[in-house]
C-alpha cells in the first residue's frame, strides 16, 4: 500500500514535469534568461554588434551616466522620465474614469443597442498601435479632421493646432496666459536644475505633441477598460439595487455608495494595468515622432530604445530599462497603497 | 383636499413623464455621438485609401472625394505587402496554436497534477510576469542574437510560444473545473494525458477560445518584437513592421492614401474576427479582469 502510494506519486511527477517541458524550455531560454541578462548587460558597455563576449564589465558606469553624471544622457533620461510621468498622469486617471462611467451606463438593464455600443467602443483595442498612429497623424495635422472638429464644435473659436509639431507645454501655455512666461518667471526657475532639467522645464506639463498621443491612447484603450469594469458589474446582484431604491436611495447615491466600493478590486486592477501600460508606452512615439520635436515626446521606452538599437549604447539601454523597472514597481506598489488605504465610507 | 392631492400627483406624473421622454433621447444622443467618435476614424480612413493623394494633400479634413482611385492599393503590391500579410499570418497562427497547446498543457499539471516543485513553477511564473516587456528589450535580442536566431523565421515564433499569461490563466480555469468526471476517468483507468485530452480539454473550451483570441490578437498586431529581430531581412518583414518602416521610408513626403490602405489591411482581419466572435472577445478581456 504504502509503496503504491510512492509509485503514484513518482507517477505524479513524472507526468506533471513532463506536461511542464515544452512551456518550460521556451521559458527558460526566452523569458528566465533574458530577465537574468537585462542586469548583466546593464553592467557591461555592450554595443549590440560585436560578439557579446567582447564587452568589457563596466560595474554602475552605466546608472551613474544615466542618473547622477551630468551630460546629454542624463538629461535625455530626466526629460523622458518627466514626459512619461506626465503621460501616466494624464491618461490613466481619464481612461480609468471614462471607462468607469461609459461601463454603469451601457450595463443599465433596459438600454438598447447594447451590443452595437459595446463592440463600437471596443473596437479601437483591436486594431494595431502602429496603424491607429498613423490614422491620427493625419487626422492631427493641422488642417486635418481634429482641427476641423475642434473648431466647428467651437464655432470657429479653435485656432488650429499643428498638434504633432507643437512642443509647447500645456501648462506653460495656461502660465503664459496668467502672463507668467519664461521671462517673467524668478530666474531660479531657470537657473536650477535637477538632473540637467531646469524647474521650470520640469513643470511645464504635457507638451502639445504628447498630449495628441495622449488623447489617441486614451482613445484607443478605453474599450479594454470600460469591458473590464462591465464584467465585474455584471457580477453585482441586482437585488443590491432593488434593496436601495426600496430605501429610497437615488440613482447617484447608489453609485456611490454601492457601486464605487464594489468596483474598488477592479479600478485598482484598470489602474494597473494602466500604469504598467502607459509607462511603457512605445509604438506611438516610434511611428508619430520619433521622441520629437525638442524631445517633448521622448519616453522612456523610446528611450531604451534608441540609446540601444540607435545610439548602440545597450549598456546604457539596458540600464534605463532596469531603472524603469523599479519605477513601474514603486508605483504600482504606491498605488496598491493608496486604493487599499482609503477608509470605507 | 383630495381634488388638490390629485391634481399635484397628476403634476407630478406630468413632469416625470417628460422626464422620461427627454432624458432617453439625450442619453442615447450621447451613446451614439462616442459610438461615432470611436468609428468615424476607421471609416474615413477606409475612403481615405480610395482618394487621389492631391485630393488629400489639398484637403486632408473632408470625408469625401470628388473622384476614387484604388491606385494605394496597386502601388502596396509593389512595395510587398503581400508577403507582409503571408509573415503575419503565418507567425500568428503558429504562435497562436502552439501557445495554446503548451500554455492548456502547462496549466493541467500545475492545477490538477500533484508533483513535487508544482507551487514553486507557478510563482515563478506568475513573478516573471511583474517584468515589464520593455525590461526584456535589450537581452532578448542578445539571446537571440548568440542564438543566430536574429533575421529569421525561429527568432520572430520561438520567443512568442510561451506566455505566463497564458500558463496562469489555463492553470486558474483548470481550477475551476469539478474533478469528479477526472476522478471517474482516472479509476476508469485512463491514463494523465487521456483525462487531460479527453475529459478535461472539452470542458476548458471557453478558456481555450479566449487564450486563442488573446495570443492571435497579440501576435497580429505585435510591432516591438520583429522591430528588433528583423534587422535586414525584408522578407521577413511582418505587417505592423512593415508599416511602420514604410512609413519611415517616406520621411516628410507621407502617402497618405498609401498609409491608409496598409493599415486598413493591418486591421481589417482582427475587424472580422472581432465582428464574427464578439462574445468571445468580451469574455476573454472579463477573464483577465476577474481572475486577476
Amino acid at each position: 500500500m504504502a509503496s503504491g502510494i510512492k509509485q503514484q506519486e513518482r507517477q505524479n511527477t513524472i507526468a506533471g514535469w513532463g506536461f511542464m517541458v515544452p512551456a518550460l524550455v521556451i521559458f527558460a531560454i526566452f523569458v528566465v534568461l533574458p530577465i537574468i541578462f537585462s542586469v548583466v548587460v546593464s553592467f557591461t558597455n555592450w554595443n549590440g554588434i560585436s560578439p557579446p563576449s567582447q564587452a568589457d564589465f563596466v560595474g554602475l558606469e552605466n546608472y551613474k551616466r544615466v542618473l547622477i553624471q551630468s551630460g546629454i544622457t542624463q538629461t535625455d533620461f530626466y526629460t523622458a522620465l518627466k514626459n512619461t510621468t506626465y503621460f501616466a498622469l494624464f491618461v490613466v486617471p481619464a481612461q480609468t474614469i471614462l471607462a468607469l462611467v461609459m461601463a454603469v451606463v451601457i450595463n443599465q438593464q433596459r438600454l438598447r443597442f447594447k451590443q452595437f455600443f459595446r463592440v463600437s467602443y471596443y473596437f479601437p483595442s483591436i486594431t494595431s498601435s502602429i496603424a491607429i498612429s498613423l490614422l491620427f497623424m493625419l487626422m492631427y495635422q493641422k488642417d486635418g479632421v481634429i482641427n476641423n472638429f475642434l473648431s466647428t464644435i467651437t464655432f470657429g473659436l479653435w485656432p488650429p493646432v499643428p498638434w504633432l509639431n507643437d512642443p509647447r507645454g500645456l501648462f506653460h501655455i495656461i502660465l503664459g496666459g496668467l502672463g507668467i512666461t519664461v521671462q517673467t518667471v524668478p530666474s531660479f526657475m531657470t537657473t536650477v536644475t535637477i538632473g540637467g532639467v531646469t524647474l521650470w522645464n520640469w513643470i511645464s506639463g504635457p507638451a502639445v505633441s504628447l498630449l495628441a498621443i495622449i488623447i489617441m491612447n486614451t482613445w484607443t484603450t478605453i474599450g479594454t477598460m470600460m469591458l473590464i469594469f462591465v464584467a465585474a458589474l455584471q457580477d453585482v446582484p441586482l437585488q443590491v439595487y432593488e434593496a436601495a431604491a426600496i430605501d429610497g436611495a437615488t440613482a447617484w447615491q447608489a453609485f456611490r455608495k454601492i457601486t464605487l466600493p464594489l468596483l474598488r478590486p477592479t479600478t485598482f486592477f484598470v489602474v494597473t494595468l494602466g500604469l504598467i501600460g502607459t509607462f511603457q508606452v512605445f509604438d506611438q512615439v516610434y511611428v508619430m515622432s520619433s521622441g520629437g520635436p525638442a524631445k517633448t515626446t521622448l519616453t522612456i521606452a523610446y528611450l531604451v530604445y534608441r540609446e540601444g538599437f540607435r545610439n548602440t549604447a545597450m549598456g546604457i539601454g539596458a540600464a534605463i530599462a532596469i531603472v524603469l523597472f523599479f519605477i513601474i514597481f514603486a508605483v504600482t506598489m504606491a498605488q496598491r497603497r493608496i486604493t487599499e488605504g482609503k477608509p470605507e465610507e | 383636499m383630495t381634488a388638490a392631492t390629485n391634481a399635484t400627483t397628476a403634476a407630478k406624473a406630468d413632469s416625470g413623464g417628460l422626464k422620461r421622454r427627454i432624458v432617453p433621447i439625450v442619453s442615447y444622443g450621447i451613446l451614439f455621438l462616442l459610438a461615432a467618435m470611436f468609428l468615424y476614424p476607421f471609416l474615413y480612413a477606409v475612403l481615405t485609401s480610395f482618394k487621389p493623394l492631391p485630393i488629400i494633400a489639398a484637403d486632408p479634413s473632408k470625408l469625401l472625394s470628388p473622384e476614387w482611385t484604388a491606385d494605394a492599393y496597386r502601388q502596396l503590391r509593389g512595395i510587398g505587402v503581400t508577403r507582409w500579410a503571408f509573415n503575419s499570418a503565418f507567425i500568428a497562427v503558429t504562435v497562436t496554436l502552439v501557445t495554446v497547446a503548451f500554455a492548456s498543457l502547462a496549466g493541467f499539471a500545475l492545477a490538477r497534477i500533484r508533483f513535487s516543485g508544482s507551487r514553486v513553477l507557478l510563482n515563478g511564473i506568475i513573478g516573471t510576469m511583474m517584468v515589464p516587456g520593455i525590461v526584456l528589450l535589450i537581452p532578448m535580442f542578445l539571446v537571440l542574437k548568440v542564438l543566430g536566431l536574429v533575421d529569421t523565421y525561429g527568432g520572430l515564433i520561438l520567443p512568442k510560444l510561451v506566455t505566463a499569461y497564458g500558463i496562469f490563466l489555463m492553470t486558474q480555469f483548470f481550477k475551476s473545473v469539478p474533478v469528479e468526471l477526472e476522478e471517474a476517468a482516472r479509476i476508469d483507468g485512463a491514463s494523465i494525458f487521456q483525462t487531460y485530452y479527453r475529459i478535461v480539454l472539452p470542458l476548458a473550451q471557453a478558456a481555450l477560445i479566449a487564450l486563442t483570441i488573446a495570443t492571435f490578437q497579440g501576435s497580429w498586431n505585435e510591432f516591438q518584437h520583429p522591430l528588433i529581430v528583423i534587422t535586414v531581412n525584408q522578407d521577413l518583414y511582418t505587417l505592423p513592421l512593415g508599416l511602420a518602416l514604410l512609413r519611415g521610408n517616406m520621411g516628410q513626403n507621407l502617402q497618405w492614401n498609401v498609409l491608409m490602405a496598409a493599415s486598413m489591411l493591418t486591421t481589417l482581419p482582427m475587424a472580422l474576427i472581432f465582428l464574427f466572435l464578439q462574445r468571445y472577445f468580451i469574455q476573454g478581456v472579463s477573464y483577465g479582469g476577474v481572475k486577476e
